[in-house]
């Protein structure tokens, strides 16, 4: 799979990443090998393979329903970039968008 | 006192031959001497430490204490620690300051141990050189010249140089083992499940656990001791009973069955590395155990199996770092897609940008079924072959590494034949077994070490196994020139 | 040109736990900010979730509400976008296996007439936190106190054909959710949304229609007028030769029209892939048990009752449904009394209604008890007082007078029936007003109604009717 320049853009806006022009050209480049390097999976016949997620087969353990968190707004918010009044400050969020 | 392991300076702490303050002001001094030369660590806690270290004096002669009251030891910086930076050797982290510890970080200080500091490490445990850190590459003690491996870098470094007894590190497809072989320490990835990851920044869930690195086995048992066991805060966490991973380490192994996989012994192995694993197996025969010829016919796929699985999972792990709640932040952003686009560019380096890229796409829209699914399935397979291996045997050997280290820069600009030095250690990580590093000599005067896989959670015999091999051999007690 | 509406609902309830579905911290409402959103919610480095057994149980207790299949794995998925209000990135929500599968409901329309519609699926999720719109210094806040919190989506067949039918599907969920107690129900709060996917076809026509998908209708009210004000524009675009185009609209109840929204991403790639972090969620065969033996009385199993049992028509039983806690008050009123159930249903749906709709009250919190509505009725039976005067006296238990008969009492409002006292009275009447009784019996009936009303106007409305009609006609007619 070789990826053209109008992909590389795709990913990176999908990833939210900056790219510049020379990035782009070099991107494509690295990651076109690198899937040509990955497709080599095709070689494998895993028809009727399950896809595995988890090495371990177990269940999702669940908790009681039970309030155990307090309020650390003032320790989390210390290391915020931008806050104010309690909220976390971001340049303007259209509504709808 | 350097060289000893921790086991030993136990002894030491609890006769009271030495005091932890000492022990620690010793290691903080040699640090501050030795390590403008290789960069292992990100951030000295001194003042910590040596408050730790009161508060273990205090124990230790109030006599409660554990094997580890009182033991200087660092953390890879990817383990929260509350009110310290952990950077995750990312400029997105740089002014980062954890508000809580990982569950490991909090059962290591329970234990009594001394935080001398953060590890350096490749940014967000992707690379296997270190040379991917925003603080910049670690050197391998051995050779200042070379890489110390990664992603764990900077705590295999720290323990080969005697900087610390221990420390923590992270695996996700051989970032514990293939730097601890590299800088000639022992170090172990436990079972998917054993050790808690609540509190270690995640790489990629499903492969990342967290382990020991130290000197000796007999070191690896004794911290995975304080380490394992079941966090109710961390959902992919085994309640199972945990055992004294110390009390069978001298149990006899004869009769022990080592599977050799013909797919670890082929053309992309250094001679040199070949034959001194060949001595180490030889060395096992002569302890009885007996050889036997297995075949893992799905690992020549682990590579790009975990190059995509690995990177899909890291895209959506790294969206958190959108410049909102912590971390960098770009200064002025016009609107929110310039405060994404901009604080994460800026904040992310080379290595972790194209994983993020490459696992966006195999996400993607299309994509999906060619790349992620083929991947799993691929996975399957590849857990499959070890579950039928391990019907025969009872441990796997073979090199940890294709090569010793590696020069600085000689693969930086070829990402995948970086990939290609964890092509033993990635299949167990897809299949979720533990997998340890023991040193086995050297090539070109350069670290070796012996790679061994045992059944799920089975660290117990792997450690056994180890210790005995340590007890014949001398490679672990060696320590590079200089340090 | 005929016709013909299709159209889907995806409601979202938010699931009446104490805390989020994957972390402790609380999900009250109405917060300071960013107070209850701890490290999982904020999606610190490092953290990672641990399901709520208690959002598994009340989607169970749903699935089985709606006659669905439980899955018996279900899995966790990963919706990746970039959003403020989503901490992490990505939210957590289920995708290809999802917790309970296909069921249905059958609603009530509005002619009586029984509807079967389809449920599709309903899976978990968490919520998003919300961005504030007022301005700091032309910056957004974000509050993450709702991110986290429970929701079950609920995803309907395209299977209703007009506002109406879709109106009558959501009020018949949002009635089983609450008796479920698996969800407040509250629309203004937000605890209870709705999405509405809306295509026209023409009548015969097998294939869909281009749907559009209707946002932000929070009321049963806008469900409705935004329904229909889609299905007009859609059907005057069609013939106006334009083209439906697929999009995701908002409604402005203000204004009261839909616009479409801009796109949140471009391609809507959520690269969806199971959470790494959650394993498989595992219902087993006991744990469905279990909950199926604590199920309470289905709405439609207790409309079906109320009708036997009581002989309610379809529309009373089915407004006494509507909620389990006006329903319980009912039979309580019907058993305390010994009353008959017209009776009771009059006064609950006519008077006690009006009462508290004018106060904005439930009926939890009505100020008359069914012990006082109980004792009402039967006074009402016993003929102690009349249908009328006993209006005044739910007006007095309604202010908090006391109870029925210190009411009565009080206020003498005790139906007259002693017949001398009556006789003495109308003949009082007649004596006072010959001219009327003059142009009575000379064939004016209409005149009847003059003298009851100068009877009761005398007595203060007290007298027995019926006693009151027979006396009078005996004495006009002599």
């Amino acid at each position: 799979m070789s990826l053209t320049a109008a992909d590389v853009k795709k990913i990176a806006h999908l990833a939210r990443l900056n790219m510049s022009d020379t990035d782009v050209e070099v991107y494509s480049k690295q990651l076109s090998s690198i899937l040509e390097f990955v497709e080599q999976m095709n070689k494998a016949d895993t028809t009727g393979i399950e896809p595995l997620a988890h090495s371990i087969e177990i269940a999702a353990p669940m908790r009681d329903d039970q309030v155990s968190e307090t309020n650390q707004r003032a320790a989390f918010q210390a290391i915020a970039p931008q806050v104010e009044a309690g909220l976390y400050l971001v340049p303007k969020v259209i509504e709808g968008e | 006192m350097i060289n000893k392991t921790i086991a030993e300076l136990s002894k030491e702490l609890h006769a009271k031959k030495i005091s932890s303050v000492e022990l620690t002001q010793q290691f903080l001094d040699r640090i501050k001497k030795l390590d403008k030369n290789l960069n292992s660590f990100i951030t000295l806690t001194e003042d910590h430490a040596l408050a730790d270290a009161k508060k273990a004096d205090a124990q230790i002669a109030k006599g409660a204490t554990t094997p580890l009251t009182g033991i200087p030891f660092a953390h890879k910086d990817i383990f929260c620690t509350q009110g310290i930076k952990t950077s995750c050797g990312s400029k997105m982290l740089d002014p980062y300051i954890s508000p809580y510890d990982a569950t490991v970080v909090t059962r290591l200080k329970d234990a009594g141990t001394v935080l001398l500091g953060k590890t350096n490490m490749d940014e967000f445990a992707m690379g296997s050189s270190n040379e991917n850190s925003f603080y910049g590459p670690v050197k391998n003690p051995w050779d200042l010249e070379r890489v110390p491996g990664g992603s764990s870098g900077g705590s295999a470094a720290a323990v080969a140089a005697r900087l610390t007894p221990g420390a923590t590190g992270t695996d996700t497809g051989g970032s514990i083992r293939q730097p601890a072989a590299l800088c000639g320490v022992s170090g172990l990835k436990p079972t998917y499940g054993r050790v808690s990851r609540y509190g270690m920044i995640a790489f990629a869930s499903s492969l990342d656990q967290g382990g020991p690195l130290a000197k000796s086995a007999e070191d690896l048992a004794i911290l995975l001791n304080a380490m394992a066991g079941h966090d109710e805060r961390d959902s992919t966490s085994v309640d199972m009973a945990v055992p004294d991973f110390t009390a069978t380490l001298n149990d006899s192994i004869r009769g022990l069955r080592i599977g050799l996989p013909k797919e670890y012994f082929d053309e992309g192995l250094d001679k040199n590395v070949a034959i001194a694993i060949q001595n180490a197996i030889k060395e096992y025969e002569k302890l009885g155990a007996t050889i036997h010829d297995i075949h893992l016919p799905s690992s020549a796929l682990s590579i790009p199996a975990y190059y995509v699985l690995a990177p899909a999972e890291c895209s959506s792990n790294l969206a958190r770092f959108d410049g909102v709640r912590y971390g960098h932040r770009c200064k002025d952003p016009k609107d929110l897609e310039d405060l994404y686009k901009r604080s994460r560019s800026e904040g992310f380096g080379s290595e972790v940008t194209r994983r993020i890229m490459i696992g966006t796409y195999a996400l993607s829209a299309g994509y999906y079924d060619a790349y992620y699914l083929k991947a799993q399935k691929i996975r399957g397979l590849i857990r499959e072959d070890f579950i039928n291996a391990f019907k025969k045997v009872d441990v796997i050997m073979g090199p940890t590494s294709p090569t010793p280290a590696f020069k600085l820069g000689e693969k930086v600009s070829d990402p995948i034949s970086m990939y290609l030095s964890d092509i033993y250690t990635i299949a167990v990580n897809l299949a979720g077994l533990p997998g340890m590093s023991i040193p086995a000599g050297f090539a070109n005067d350069l670290p070796v070490g012996l790679h061994l896989v045992g059944n799920f959670f089975e660290e117990v015999r792997l450690l056994n196994v180890a210790h005995h091999y340590q007890k014949v051999t001398d490679w672990h007690t060696r320590s590079p020139k200089g340090f | 040109m005929e016709w013909e509406t299709v159209i889907g609902l995806e409601i979202h309830a938010q699931l009446l736990t104490k805390s989020k579905i994957f972390s402790g911290a609380s999900t009250a409402f109405g917060a300071e900010p960013n107070t209850q959103a701890c490290a999982v919610d904020l999606g610190f480095p490092g953290i990672l979730p641990v399901l709520n057994k208690e959002v598994v149980h009340m989607a169970i207790k749903f699935g089985l509400g709606v006659g669905a299949e439980i899955a018996a794995k279900s899995v966790f998925a990963r919706k990746n976008y970039f959003y403020p209000d989503l901490p992490k990135g990505y939210q957590i929500s289920q995708y290809e296996l999802p917790i309970v599968g296909k069921g249905h409901l059958d609603v009530q329309l509005e002619d009586g007439t029984m509807k079967r519609i389809n449920i599709t699926r309903a899976h978990l999720e968490e919520d998003a936190g919300k961005s504030l719109h007022e301005d700091f210094h032309g910056l957004s806040g974000i509050d993450l106190n709702r991110a986290g919190t429970p929701l079950l989506e609920i995803v309907s067949e395209p299977d209703m054909r007009s506002a109406k039918e879709a109106v009558a599907y959501l009020k018949s969920i949002h009635s089983l959710v609450r008796y479920l107690e698996i969800c407040d129900g509250n629309m203004q709060e937000g605890s209870f949304r709705c999405d509405a996917n809306v295509s026209v076809r023409r009548k015969g026509d097998s294939k869909y229609g281009t749907r559009t998908e209707l946002k932000n209708i929070n009321s049963f009210r806008y469900v409705e007028k935004a329904i229909n004000y889609e299905i007009e524009r859609q059907i005057a675009l069609i013939e106006s030769g334009g083209k439906v185009t697929q999009e995701t609209r908002l409604f402005d109840p203000a204004k009261n029209e839909t616009r479409p929204m801009r796109s949140k991403e471009e391609a809507n790639d959520y690269r969806y892939f199971p959470d790494p972090d959650l394993l498989p969620v595992a219902v087993t065969e006991e744990m469905i048990k279990t909950i199926r033996d604590e199920l309470p009385e289905l709405p439609h199993q207790k409309r079906q009752r109320f009708m036997e049992q009581y002989g309610l028509s379809a529309y009373d039983a089915d407004v006494l449904v509507s909620s389990r806690a006006l329903a319980a008050y009912f039979e309580t009123v019907v058993e305390e009394s010994g009353a008959s159930a017209k009776l009771a249903t009059n006064w609950i749906m006519g008077d006690l209604s009006a009462a508290l709709n004018k106060e904005n009250l439930e009926i939890t919190e009505s100020p008359v008890t069914t012990a006082q509505l109980a004792k009402l009725l039967q006074r009402i039976e016993d003929d102690t007082i009349s249908g009328k005067i006993a209006k005044t006296v739910f007006e007095a238990l309604w202010n908090k007078e006391g109870d029925v008969d210190h009411i009565i009492e009080k206020h003498g409002l005790k139906q007259v029936t002693d017949s001398s006292a009556i006789e003495k009275l109308v003949e009082k009447i007649i004596a006072d007003n010959p001219e009327q009784v003059t142009d009575y019996r000379s064939g004016k009936d209409k005149l009847f109604g003059y003298f009851v009303g100068q009877a009761m106007k005398a007595s203060g409305g007290k007298i027995n009717p019926q006693q009151l009609n027979e006396l009078l006609k005996k004495k006009l007619s002599a």
